[in-house]
């Protein structure tokens, strides 16, 4: 059986619109603020995040998204929320309306620990297929509206970052996609790392998650582009 | 076995003193004896596993950690180096898998290797800092107690042939590819020799895990790859472990042992998407994609995150997870491998991808002997050189399974093993279901000031980590050697002469993670 027929016999594997609150099979999702009986049951709660994502006011433990990284410590205490709209802030500046039915992606690794760009890669896939909004993956800086950064960025990469945001046409936009790039995650800001693409290139929008599932990501360019809005 | 090897070395050294501890041969050798051991370990088949430099305010210490191959078993060499003179010989001329050890600690550590054939640019870029500049050495705080230096770097040219060029690729490059600098030297048609330039993600996870909790480093160990969180996760965990002297529940090895299969999975599904990309074959590589996802969407049913981060934790687990729900999964993964078996298959029947990934990117038995491969690269070459086999440890110790070999070491023999492997690791998964203790997932383990030697078979190969414990748990030593660090070293071998076109095909085929190996 040649190729041609297999794909056109594995039918549309493309699925609907994204559910108003994800399964866990599609995300892990992100901590929202909670409130919790006592002050000190809220400080153990917030004690326990290791980058500092949740900070506790009373009886309130509010979050900062951008600095968790799924370390999965808070979750049987506190609440996560399962919806797509993941990306900030709010009032982005968009494109023209010209940009709307198509843009195109630049994605530039920073130091990504390869989570981030296998979500990416599942973009392209039959599952989410990202062309069907007219949003396409471009190999070159020039030929990209949008400059799609993972990773802390690193001291050997912030070079290469900044000569690949400089080479793109204007107008561009700048996309930091995960919590690294939101905030340097994990790894930074230290010796090696920046704190996020923000220390290299200026960022237009933010989606923060360790990884961010895909359908958040694509929350994120369809707001680019003026498809829908962020959050 | 071990004892009958003491018995060996101390009639050959009598001077040194040898001694056994925790399943390891332990000896402080003088500095001049440094080259004959590790030459008698290698005319043994033991393998370098890693080397650890650790620097104190008054001592500088080197700790060459050989594994055997025929039976379990490790060595520990321990060198003082005097950390004015901080020279020492080095073992490359002995054995080649030293060499990206001591490149690495050259740039991190400013020891000197004698004799080593090629020192300089690796981690730390020339372009960016001075030479041997010590980044993990005590005084150095942040980036800007590094010396600086900006100076031009050239890539090194080897081919003196009329009209040789070098062909720079990165390290941006391609739509979602890692970052990393590929020199590709030619004389027109076909690339000659290939070299990397890696290290631009350099994250310094040794150092900032330096002053963090056990638990906290073990996010870094986790996210030093992301693809195989629980290949070098374990490898951390089981470190720090033998380090505390814990010993772990029944169950929460034989649920570890059940995670680390679904990661292979997964994980293995992820390369031969990469292999079907590389080759252009569209329908399959979306075919691959499909199925990558749904293992995706397998593991974070189960656990709640799709890369099973916040799975792993001192002592055993985050949390228990039911009986049912594990069987669920096994079920599912077991459903899905129809489906793999059907696009393995119909790539082994398209005779134009195989005539692109047969006789490709070669590394035969002897090199990966040499450069002491590690993981399905090895194994394609027929080493096996699998951790869960060569260096038993729960829950693989007690269980029967097989270790897939290839003899060609080219990108098809690569394309088989990682089938074979992701058949055998459901078979795994099912026989770590069928009796599963209820001994509990978690123990206490109390801090204590140690140091220890974990390792573990991750999706790319042996895992190694060593750690070591203050006695209020915060890590001051965390070494780790991921499998891809060992198999970008071999990257050469298998690109000398290919054609251009070739490039990315021998790349995907190798399997190899920049990430993993920057750190």
């Amino acid at each position: 059986m040649s190729w041609f027929w297999r794909g056109l016999r594995a039918g549309v594997l493309t699925e609907g619109p994204a559910p108003e609150a994800l399964p866990e099979s599609l995300s892990p999702g992100l901590p929202r603020a909670t409130e919790f009986s006592t002050p000190a049951q809220a400080a153990e709660i917030a004690a326990r995040c290791p980058t500092g994502a949740l900070e506790a006011q009373d009886r309130v433990v509010g979050v900062q998204p951008d600095r968790c990284v799924d370390c999965m410590r808070c979750k049987s205490a506190q609440e996560w929320r399962h919806d797509v709209r993941w990306a900030h802030p709010d009032a982005v500046e968009r494109f023209g309306s010209r940009f709307k039915h198509s843009i195109h992606v630049r994605i530039i690794d920073a130091g990504d620990c390869g989570s981030c760009l296998n979500e990416l890669a599942q973009l392209t896939g039959p599952s989410y297929n990202l062309h069907r909004f007219g949003i396409f993956i471009t190999p070159t800086p020039r030929q990209a509206d949008v400059l799609l950064v993972v990773g802390p960025v690193t001291r050997q990469m912030a070079g290469p970052l900044k000569v690949a945001y400089e080479a793109m046409p204007s107008p561009k936009r700048v996309l930091a996609v995960g919590a690294c790039a939101a905030s340097g995650g994990i790894f930074g800001p230290s010796v090696m790392s920046a704190g996020g693409a923000a220390d290299a290139v200026p960022v237009d929008l933010t989606v923060p998650g360790c990884p961010p599932p895909p359908l958040a990501i694509i929350g994120a360019l369809r707001a680019l582009c003026g498809q829908e809005p962020p959050a | 076995m071990l004892s009958d090897v003491l018995n060996v070395l101390r009639s050959i050294w009598p001077s040194i003193e040898w001694r056994v501890d925790d399943g390891s041969i332990v000896a402080v050798l003088p500095r001049e004896d440094l080259r004959a051991v590790a030459k008698y370990f290698s005319a043994q088949r033991w393998r370098l596993g890693t080397i650890v430099a650790t620097e104190g305010r008054h001592e500088l210490e080197l700790r060459y950690c050989f594994y055997a191959t025929a039976h379990p078993g490790w060595a520990q060499l321990i060198i003082a180096l005097n950390p004015v003179d901080r020279t020492i010989a080095s073992l490359t001329p002995v054995t080649i898998a030293a060499d990206w050890f001591e490149r690495e600690i050259e740039d991190l550590f400013s020891v000197r290797f004698a004799q080593h054939p090629r020192l300089g640019d690796f981690v730390l870029h020339d372009d960016q800092w001075a030479e041997n500049a010590g980044l993990m050495r005590p005084f150095v705080q942040s980036g800007e107690d590094l010396p600086v230096q900006r100076r031009e770097w050239r890539p090194k040219r080897v081919l003196e042939e009329e009209g040789a060029f070098v062909m720079p690729v990165g390290p941006v490059y391609s739509g979602g590819a890692e970052s990393a600098l590929f020199l590709l030297e030619t004389v027109g048609e076909d690339v000659v020799r290939a070299t990397p330039r890696l290290f631009y993600k350099y994250r310094a996870i040794e150092k900032i895990a330096q002053g963090r909790t056990a638990a906290d480093a073990l996010l870094l160990a986790e996210r030093c790859a992301g693809t195989s969180a629980i290949g070098n996760g374990l490898a951390y965990c089981r470190a720090v472990e033998r380090a505390l002297g814990a010993t772990l529940t029944r169950r929460s090895e034989a649920l570890r042992g059940f995670f680390a299969e679904l990661e292979r999975l997964r994980h293995h599904m992820t390369s031969i998407r990469e292999i079907c990309e590389s080759t252009s074959l569209s329908v399959a590589a979306s075919q691959a994609l499909w199925l990558e996802e749904q293992f995706l969407r397998i593991s974070g049913e189960l656990c709640g995150h799709r890369y099973l981060f916040g799975v792993l934790a001192i002592g055993g687990l985050q949390r228990d997870f039911a009986d049912p729900a594990l069987e669920a999964c096994l079920r599912k993964a077991d459903a899905l491998r129809p489906k793999v078996d059907a696009l393995r298959g119909a790539l082994e029947r398209s005779s134009s991808f195989l005539d692109r990934i047969e006789r490709v990117g070669i590394v035969d038995r002897e090199a990966a002997q040499t450069f002491e491969l590690v993981g399905p690269f090895a194994r394609a070459a027929a080493i096996s050189a699998d951790m869960r086999a060569v260096q038993p440890y729960a829950p693989y110790s007690g269980l029967e399974f097989n270790v897939p070999i290839e003899e060609e070491g080219d990108g098809y023999a690569r394309l088989r093993v990682l089938f074979a492997e992701m058949e055998e690791s459901v078979r795994i998964m099912a026989a770590l279901c069928r009796d599963l203790p209820a001994d509990g997932t978690r123990i206490d383990a109390a801090m204590r000031a140690g140091r220890g030697l974990g390792w573990s078979e991750a999706p790319r190969g042996a895992s190694l980590a060593w750690v070591e414990l203050e006695a209020d748990g915060t890590v001051s030593r965390y070494r780790l050697t991921p499998p891809s660090f060992r198999n970008w070293h071999g990257f050469h071998v298998a690109t000398e002469s290919f054609a251009f076109q070739d490039f990315p095909i021998v790349l995907a085929t190798l399997d190899l993670s920049v990430a993993e190996n920057d750190r």
